[in-house]
């Protein structure tokens, strides 16, 4: 799975970067530039281990401006949203509503959805509903 | 008296009917019969967290708007529907933006603006009923078992916000166990998440977070874990390792346990 819906690569001018920060700043409406980098949110983050951009990282992106780093990252779709991150931040700050913003700049445009249909009967017939919506909320328009 | 208003969520009336099943014959039992909202629909199961996320807020609003027009609190069960119907209360009452768009686009009769409480079922054993009352209440005290509490993350997170207790030391699952007479078992993993939504689309870490936090519990001697949350229950039961022998069980089930209105196994 991957952010499929904007490529990263297209992101060429510092006018374009500036922009996709912007939307994605709006999107995640948390203060990223208070962040002090002290590394709490990965710390208490059960998925920072499989991260190729770790929570702190991706704050530390964003607060730089450099959107096409965050797009490109994995780690949104790796994130739970369990807000443990956000629960130990100091400063204030929501790295999941970070994480959020960049699988909505993902899903949103295209409607091509991350997560089918297909996949989704596949599934263990056991599985709870609850699990089904989420996993549709979190990776499909 | 207080309507204690009732919102299942799309879970309960399912897969997870044991939950929903338990909670209502107890709270009968304890005098505070549950009302189901005679009109509700899935709450979306996340809380969309984008400012701008305004139709997935929708289903949350008419469901607090009901309780209010209904009088009483809106009581939920589900860890999910829990956080959600919080924080979307919280949204509705503190962030002008997101209640005015959101009212403009349902035009209620009367606008809503976060009047309702919303309550988990545990504030209400804990804050009406209270655990002296409830300890009085048991007739199948659960003697000499030995069980963890878990909670995993939206029951407790984010701690300002959910504020049902301290998210990072709670004690409430740990109290309602003692006041049915089993032996609360503390572990280090009892607030970390289960895998949540990735047991859809990447089981192989979702097992390693269950087994981690299974092991956890097994380690501190625990036999069973309870929980509020279906999503939770099916990742620690059907997402683990073979070698994990620790129960699964919704908390409500060992209440009816204790209360002598039985039901009792597996949580799946």
């Amino acid at each position: 799975m991957t952010a499929a819906n904007v490529n990263p690569a297209e992101i060429r001018t510092p006018e374009q970067e500036a922009d996709y920060t912007e939307q994605l700043l709006r999107l995640a409406d948390t203060p990223v530039r208070r962040c002090i980098q002290c590394g709490r949110c990965t710390g208490a983050c059960p998925m920072a281990k499989h991260m190729d951009l770790v929570p702190n990282r991706l704050v530390w992106e964003l607060k730089n401006g450099r959107a096409s780093v965050v797009l490109a990252a994995r780690s949104p779709w790796d994130c739970l949203s369990c807000f443990a991150c956000e629960t130990r931040c100091p400063r204030g700050i929501s790295p999941a509503a970070c994480m959020e913003a960049a699988r909505l700049m993902a899903i949103r445009p295209a409607g091509a959805p991350v997560l089918t249909a297909e996949e989704v009967a596949a599934l263990d017939p056991e599985m709870p509903q609850q699990g089904i919506v989420a996993a549709y909320r979190k990776f499909s328009k | 008296m207080t309507i204690y208003n009732y919102y299942p969520g799309c879970t309960l009336s399912t897969k997870a009917k044991k939950l929903d099943r338990t909670a209502r014959r107890c709270a009968e039992k304890l005098g505070f019969p549950l009302v189901e909202l005679p009109e509700w629909q899935c709450c979306g199961a996340v809380y969309p967290q984008a400012p701008d996320a305004v139709g997935e807020r929708l289903a949350a609003v008419r469901a607090l708007a009901a309780a209010r027009d209904n009088g009483g609190v809106l009581v939920a069960l589900c860890s999910a529907c829990y956080h959600v119907l919080k924080r979307v209360n919280d949204d509705m009452a503190n962030v002008s933006s997101i209640r005015d768009t959101v009212n403009g686009y349902l035009d209620l009769e009367r606008p809503y603006a976060g009047e309702t409480k919303v309550s988990h079922y545990l504030e209400v054993l804990r804050d009406t009923v209270g655990w002296k009352r409830l300890a009085s209440l048991v007739t199948h005290p659960l003697t000499g078992q030995r069980v963890g509490g878990y909670y995993g993350c939206l029951l407790l997170r984010p701690g300002r916000v959910m504020a049902l207790d301290d998210p990072e030391a709670p004690v409430i699952l740990e109290e309602f166990l003692r006041a049915l007479g089993a032996e609360a078992v503390l572990y280090d993993e009892r607030n970390e998440c289960c895998g949540s939504y990735l047991s859809v689309t990447q089981p192989t870490y979702c097992r390693e977070m269950t087994d981690r936090i299974l092991r956890s519990a097994a380690d501190a001697g625990a036999e069973w874990l309870v929980t509020a949350c279906p999503l939770c229950a099916y990742n620690l039961v059907h997402q683990r390792g073979r070698e994990q022998q620790v129960g699964v069980v919704y908390f409500t089930e060992l209440l009816a346990q204790a209360l002598g209105l039985t039901e009792g196994g597996d949580a799946q």
